[in-house]
């Protein structure tokens, strides 16, 4: 059996790594320190309560939790997809529908497939891989609307001038953005088990489980994370796009 | 006496604060060519944008053929009512991409014989067609876009000072296909600094600081 516990006292030496992270943040006048002592705590105290959490949700194996869990951890994705959408109206609306339609869609398809089991122990943490991969992708979707109707404007005001629907205005906006929003997703399927061992293989196999089963997982994951950064970031930006015009078909400023 | 297929009636723009327009009142006739002119910054082009409904008034009223400009479905009124900009941005990579959009939008198909129609009007080769956009001068790429707006015959004509940088020969071909359109029944209204242009205008407004100073018929 692998040695699987981390003992207060590694954890300690670890935080040597933190000091590591914040005198080359110090002498490199980098101004990381304050983000990153604020980010040390914050995964403490969050690593700490959700421990908790968790071993109280599987340990009462109860769908009605199990549930609450994954909302929350939907809520909590939309609410930090908000955060990147710069101004763009309703993003957290959008961001929680899109957001709540790939989980559950994505969730729904594994179970069926029995892929996964509907237990709490398996549908809370691939609740919170996909909720947390289109929260990128829909962040970063986000992102390359407001460059591009930034950047764009000229051509999208002439397209608008020659009597374009709103839509064929920005398909090609629209289309950009999605790619951008899917595209971490698809690299890293490209290089997956060449340059980095993902969070789910690696810990299977931390846990003892034979490298040839684990990558069966890691298979699923990654399919799983396509399905779900595509439609999120599909469902976002064609929510998001139409915010960008006024009711008169006009580019808001 | 036909129906003017314009007419503003105290037409106000106030945008960020900044009054752009103000108690703007004029009629246009049907097949009129109206000039626009007036110093940088006088209001010219925020006058074009509210008729080409790029820009909705703050106050007052624009009548387009009888009926509230408000009430007009945009896409349909855009098509009927065509705004060419000053600095024209193409999209897309070639000519080509440009000339099927107002084709595109409409859902009907484009053939190379109305695309190269289109560019000999403009006194533009066929070859360039399939040329990428930025390999055009600043000439070529004004009259690719007047060839994307006049693809449709509109029934209104909208432009921002489209001669501006031209060359002379440039410009006079543009004149020469505006007043072809005209002649045909286009109703034009051109914003212009030209003396030239000025001076042969059928009808001429003058903006100055947001409001109509002269009417000259």
């Amino acid at each position: 059996m692998n040695q699987l516990t981390v003992t207060p006292t590694a954890l300690l030496f670890a935080v040597a790594l933190v000091l590591i992270a914040l005198i080359i943040s110090w002498r490199q006048k980098i101004g990381l320190e304050k983000d990153l002592i604020i980010g040390v705590v914050r995964a403490v105290i969050q690593l700490t309560v959700v421990g908790y959490v968790l071993t109280y949700i599987i340990k009462v194996n109860r769908a009605g939790l199990t549930l609450l869990m994954v909302a929350i951890i939907i809520f909590n994705a939309a609410w930090n997809a908000k955060g990147r959408a710069n101004g763009i109206p309703h993003a957290f609306l959008i961001s929680l529908l899109a957001i709540t339609v790939a989980t559950s869609t994505t969730i729904v398809l594994l179970v069926l497939a029995r892929a996964i089991a509907f237990m709490p122990s398996q549908i809370v943490p691939i609740s919170g891989m996909i909720a947390s991969n289109a929260m990128v992708a829909i962040g970063l979707a986000y992102r390359s609307l407001n460059s591009q109707f930034r950047d764009k404007r000229q051509g999208l005001l002439e397209r608008l001038a020659l009597g374009a629907t709103l839509h064929q205005t920005a398909i090609d906006v629209v289309r950009e953005a999605i790619r951008t929003g899917m595209s971490p997703t698809v690299d890293s399927a490209k290089t997956v088990g060449l340059v980095s061992l993902p969070g789910m293989m690696s810990g299977l196999i931390f846990a003892g489980v034979d490298p040839t089963k684990a990558i069966m997982y890691q298979i699923m994951v990654t399919f799983m994370l396509m399905a779900a950064t595509s439609i999120g970031s599909t469902i976002a930006v064609y929510l998001a796009y139409p915010q960008f015009f006024n009711p008169d078909m006009q580019l808001r400023n | 006496m036909a129906e003017p297929i314009f007419v503003l009636d105290d037409v106000g723009v106030v945008l960020g604060g900044k009054t752009l327009l103000t108690g703007i009142s004029f009629s246009v006739d049907p097949g009129e060519y109206v000039t626009i002119s007036g110093p940088s910054g006088s209001g010219k082009s925020t006058l074009l944008r509210v008729l080409a409904t790029l820009l909705t008034p703050t106050s007052g009223t624009v009548t387009f053929a009888g009926r509230l400009q408000s009430t007009y479905e945009k896409t349909a009124y855009r098509r009927r009512v065509s705004y060419c900009y000053q600095q024209p941005s193409l999209f897309g990579d070639t000519v080509r991409d440009n000339l099927t959009f107002p084709f595109h939008i409409r859902h009907e198909h484009a053939t190379d014989a109305q695309l190269t129609a289109a560019l000999a009007t403009m006194q533009l080769s066929a070859e360039m067609l399939d040329k990428p956009i930025i390999e055009l001068s600043g000439g070529e790429k004004q009259r690719v876009a007047l060839a994307r707006n006049l693809l449709f015959t509109p029934q209104v004509l909208l432009l921002d000072e489209v001669t501006t940088g031209l060359d002379a020969d440039t410009k006079t071909t543009v004149h020469r296909v505006i007043e072809d359109y005209h002649r045909r029944g286009t109703t034009v209204i051109a914003v212009t600094h030209d003396e030239g242009e000025i001076a042969v205008a059928h009808r001429l407004l003058t903006i100055e600081a947001g409001r109509l100073a002269v009417t000259a018929a």
